[in-house]
């Protein structure tokens, strides 16, 4: 697999996907400047996590408008696989790769700690190295991840199995409306959805940072491995 | 020379006084001129002379602390301090106050106070990975308090969390003493090759000088004189004079610094911190024994109309002043543009040995340099010795071990911090070993090698002003213990030196006292001083018109290293392990915690320290846990003993079984003392274990055993996790989510 990441001036979590990727790949990612006017040789694409261009006007509504966005979307309707985490999950909704918004969080404050996700399918590259079901630790660290859309959209996500991730308890619970386990208020515990084609998905949680023992756990890591196996070429 | 814009107060003694000069000062600036001085450059004596660039009342005490150790590699003078961590690399560190701007503008003053350290570190050539903290705020039950957290935590987060730098370890006390003055000491910590650290001594006459990042606004104008004065009545309106910060902009300068650091370009580089480019000219320059002229027309302006005195003056943040060899000035000229800062050549060395400040066709300033710095006011402030304590006397207990506890773990002082730390990205850089609450010193691992860096924030100010003495030590002490309590070796430390106003014996006498402290643990400790900071005139007035200080708060922040990161160990124990204290306890009540909550007294002296046994308990449990025969460590500091196994618990989902106390001390003593240079840890052979702390004459204890959930007392009852957890993580939210 190859894989590339885009560096937008704030961009502050590209390390750390270059070192998920590298972990699982055994090579380093390709890093492409939002300046760049087209795409490498790439079997996925990944938007990470930061606060690009500070993200002073919504988050991630800038970096949409970067020109490197016109390559990506040539790439996403040419088929490719798209990965956004965070600021990325944002980007791609600002870009209108992904159906609805990021709010700010329910309490209005930024939340860095550990939460679990309930895996909503395992028949996508992002997901299929878990079952359906599957409860996984991750962190999260987001002043805006509070998902919204219509209801028209959230009816045709659900309709459509586009909700990749939800936010849920330990024991797989999901309780929208229960602070601890979906701890930035998104509408039906959403943390993750999907593309119609299911080839891009963006996720506000980063299981770039849970894919060491020394770091607490690999439990991000089969996201990774499962785009491996199914990018392979 | 310019006589300066019309309408401009005229220089006299009155407006030097106006800027913070005395009358002596002002007539050695007359003297060092020989003429009247222009308004440009009374500014620029007023702030390189103010208390917060000069340290005029502190370095003759400064000088008296040990610096120097084989692994370290620049200690105090430089930006920050460096030290030697192993294969080629070395950590570069600072822990700095932004206390008065903080207390005027809470969220502006936290986040520009990590936004300059951050500079401090980033200036030397270090990529930061880490920011830490330690904060005091006044009573919970002020008003005031709840809107100073908010910001404060807020402006930490606000600003860390976007340029990227995770913030993984710090420290909170609440007291009245800090109800108008709240401390902000923020810590950054970097890694550099040892062969590419930057210093900031100007070379090379001819070479030009850069100014890159952001523009030059009007804020900030005299802040370095604003920390150096009493807040009064009116602290409130000088809201103009606390900078604003742009985390954006400090994220892009630090990549677009790194990034010509990489190439041969750069000659001296230093960031216009406090009092912003007269500072960061004046140091570059006379550190170098170099002139410089500045032509402020090519400074980028973010307003019109500055004056060349506004724009030597203004502390805009994310600026930096670079000397770089001539012939790179186009390759760093596209480095700036590729990140979309400003960059301009806005002057360039000379042989004068003055600094020359030019603007509009005028010459604003022109200053010998060496009588601004050799000039510069030292004063020897007099000193007057604080009461020795009153010895405690009898002490009963009223109300028992469990209920003490309850009411132990939910006070300000000692409740779940997680509120505050989950509002900060900590795991941001993916090299968080543990993360925040997880160990005694936060553990980051520098990427692609094997090395752990502890890190750790300490000071216990009740201890200082009772004994500034005996908590100048305590403070170096308790943060040497945090480090090796996750088996990384101390290196060094960076002092935050807090305190009230200097022109107060009483106040002067504490410094001094803490001073003397802290030097002599950290030469027992072999735990030296490499980097730091004064603030001082920490001073409200109380409803009576009279000026109070706040508690001795000499902050030490300290680095350790740990050659292989996987070594690393927490709080949170495996079960089936005993529990053995470590280090001797006679049960020292005088200022606990438990003191003050169970009988509402804040008196008594403090517990001893002797170092030799600090020295001896804390290189044996290194040495255990190196050798793997600790599974979980923690030291015993605030609350005493029951609250150190109580943190043990609640770090995991493991619970204990306690053993009875020692015999011939009152239970409370036992459980709550705050006996000093003691670690609880969690091993499998007890036996073992107890042979190897004789032969190293070191006390032990066995406590009890791991296992089962909650915390099972002597007399059998067990206080649940959950309870625990419920009581402990309630002080926060029933604070600031009301």
């Amino acid at each position: 697999m190859k894989a590339g990441i885009v560096v937008f001036p704030g961009t502050n979590r590209e390390r750390d996907m270059a070192i998920a990727l590298r972990t699982v790949t055994g090579k380093a990612p390709a890093m492409i400047w939002h300046r760049e006017t087209e795409l490498p040789d790439l079997d996925l694409v990944v938007l990470a996590g930061g606060f690009s261009y500070g993200d002073y006007l919504r988050c991630g509504a800038m970096a949409a408008h970067a020109p490197i966005m016109t390559a990506i979307r040539g790439f996403a309707e040419a088929g490719g696989h798209i990965l956004g985490v965070c600021n990325g999950f944002q980007i791609l909704t600002e870009a209108g790769l992904l159906p609805g918004a990021l709010l700010r969080n329910a309490a209005l404050r930024f939340l860095s700690q550990d939460c679990h996700l309930r895996v909503e399918r395992n028949d996508t590259p992002f997901t299929r190295n878990w079952t359906t079901g599957d409860v996984f630790r991750t962190p999260m660290a987001h002043g805006d991840g509070n998902y919204i859309a219509d209801a028209d959209t959230i009816r045709a996500l659900d309709d459509e199995g586009r909700v990749a991730f939800r936010y849920a308890r330990p024991d797989g619970r999901v309780d929208p409306g229960d602070r601890l386990s979906n701890p930035n208020g998104s509408i039906n515990a959403i943390a993750g959805v999907l593309s119609a084609n299911l080839r891009i998905c963006g996720m506000m949680p980063h299981p770039e940072d849970l894919v060491d023992p020394l770091m607490g756990g690999e439990d991000g890591k089969p996201l990774f491995e499962g785009l491996v196996e199914a990018l392979v070429r | 020379m310019s006589s300066g814009s019309a309408g401009q107060k005229p220089v006299d003694q009155g407006l030097a006084q106006e800027f913070g000069l005395t009358a002596d000062e002002y007539g050695n600036v007359l003297s060092i001129m020989g003429r009247t001085p222009t308004l440009t450059e009374l500014g620029i004596f007023s702030v390189m002379w103010s208390e917060h660039c000069s340290y005029k009342s502190s370095r003759v005490w400064l000088k008296t602390l040990p610096t120097t150790a084989p692994w370290v590699i620049h200690g105090p003078g430089e930006n920050a301090g460096v030290v030697d961590i192993g294969q080629g690399l070395a950590a570069i560190f600072k822990m700095e106050s932004h206390n008065h701007p903080s207390f005027i503008e809470p969220y502006q003053g936290a986040a520009t106070g990590v936004g300059g350290i951050l500079r401090d570190v980033f200036t030397m050539g270090a990529r930061p990975v880490a920011n830490l903290n330690a904060l005091r705020f006044g009573s919970p039950d002020n008003p005031q308090t709840r809107r100073i957290v908010d910001g404060v935590v807020r402006g930490v987060g606000g600003y860390g969390n976007c340029v990227g730098v995770p913030t993984v370890g710090g420290e909170i006390n609440f007291h009245p003493a800090y109800d108008g003055n709240p401390l902000v000491n923020a810590m950054t910590v970097g890694v550099a090759r040892q062969d590419r650290i930057f210093l900031s001594a100007a070379a090379g006459v001819g070479n030009p000088v850069i100014y890159v990042g952001s523009k030059t606004g009007r804020d900030g104008i005299h802040g370095a004189t604003m920390s150096s004065s009493e807040f009064d009545e009116d602290a409130l309106a000088k809201r103009p004079t606390v900078q604003v910060g742009d985390p954006f902009v400090e994220k892009l300068l630090i990549e677009a610094c790194l990034e010509l650091m990489a190439t041969d370009a750069i000659v001296a580089i230093q960031d216009m911190g406090a009092a912003g480019l007269t500072s960061s000219s004046v140091e570059m320059a006379g550190k170098g024994g170099v002139g410089i002229d500045l032509d402020l027309d090519a400074v980028p302006q973010r307003e019109r109309g500055m004056t060349a005195y506004e724009m030597m003056l203004s502390e805009s943040q994310e600026r930096m002043l670079i000397v770089i060899r001539p012939d790179r000035t186009e390759v760093a000229r596209a480095i700036f543009d590729k990140w979309e800062l400003d960059f301009a050549v806005i002057g360039h060395l000379t042989d004068t040995g003055h600094i020359v400040v030019r603007h509009q066709g005028q010459v604003e300033a022109d200053i010998p340099l060496d009588p601004l710095a050799e000039q510069a006011p030292i004063y020897r402030r007099p000193t007057a010795p604080s009461p020795a304590p009153a010895p405690l006397g009898p002490i009963t207990d009223p109300i028992g071990i469990e209920q003490a506890l309850i009411r132990l773990i939910g006070c300000p002082d000692l409740a779940s911090r997680a509120w505050v730390y989950n509002q900060y990205d900590s795991t941001v850089g993916g090299q968080t070993v543990k993360r925040p609450g997880a160990a005694d010193a936060a553990i980051v691992k520098i990427e692609d090698t094997s090395i752990g860096l502890a890190l750790t924030t300490d000071c216990t100010p009740r201890y200082c002003r009772a004994d500034a003495r005996m908590g100048g030590a305590q403070a170096v002490a308790e943060a040497w213990r945090n480090i090796v309590a996750t088996g990384a070796r101390p290196l060094a430390v960076t002092d935050n030196l807090n305190f009230g106003s200097p022109e107060k014996p009483e106040v002067m006498g504490q410094f001094v006292s803490a001073i003397e402290g802290m030097g002599e643990a950290c030469r027992a400790l072999d735990f030296p001083v490499v980097s730091g900071n004064v603030s001082l005139y920490n001073e409200t007035r109380a409803p009576d018109g009279s000026s109070v200080s706040i508690l001795p708060t000499p902050a030490i922040g300290g680095l350790g290293v740990l050659d292989d990161v996987t070594a690393a160990i927490g709080l949170s124990m495996p079960a089936d392990c005993t529990l053995v204290l470590v280090g001797a306890t006679a049960g020292e009540l005088g200022q606990s915690l438990w003191l003050r909550e169970v009988h509402g007294r804040e008196d008594g002296p403090p517990p001893t320290l002797d170092l030799a046994a600090e020295r001896r308990n804390g290189d044996f449990v290194r040495a255990r846990i190196l050798a793997g025969d600790i599974l979980a460590c923690h030291d015993v500091a605030d609350g005493g003993l029951l609250v150190t196994l109580a943190e043990m618990v609640m770090a995991g989902d493991v619970g204990c079984v306690l053993l009875a106390p020692q015999s011939g001390m009152r239970p409370e003593a036992f459980w709550f003392g705050e006996d000093q240079s003691r670690y609880v840890v969690a091993v499998r052979d007890v036996d073992a274990f107890t042979l190897a702390a004789t032969q190293a004459g070191v006390e032990t204890r066995v406590l009890g055993h791991s296992g089962g959930s909650g915390l099972t007392l002597p007399s059998g009852a067990t206080i649940s996790t959950a309870r625990l957890n419920a009581v402990n993580s309630a002080f926060f939210p029933a604070l600031m989510d009301q």
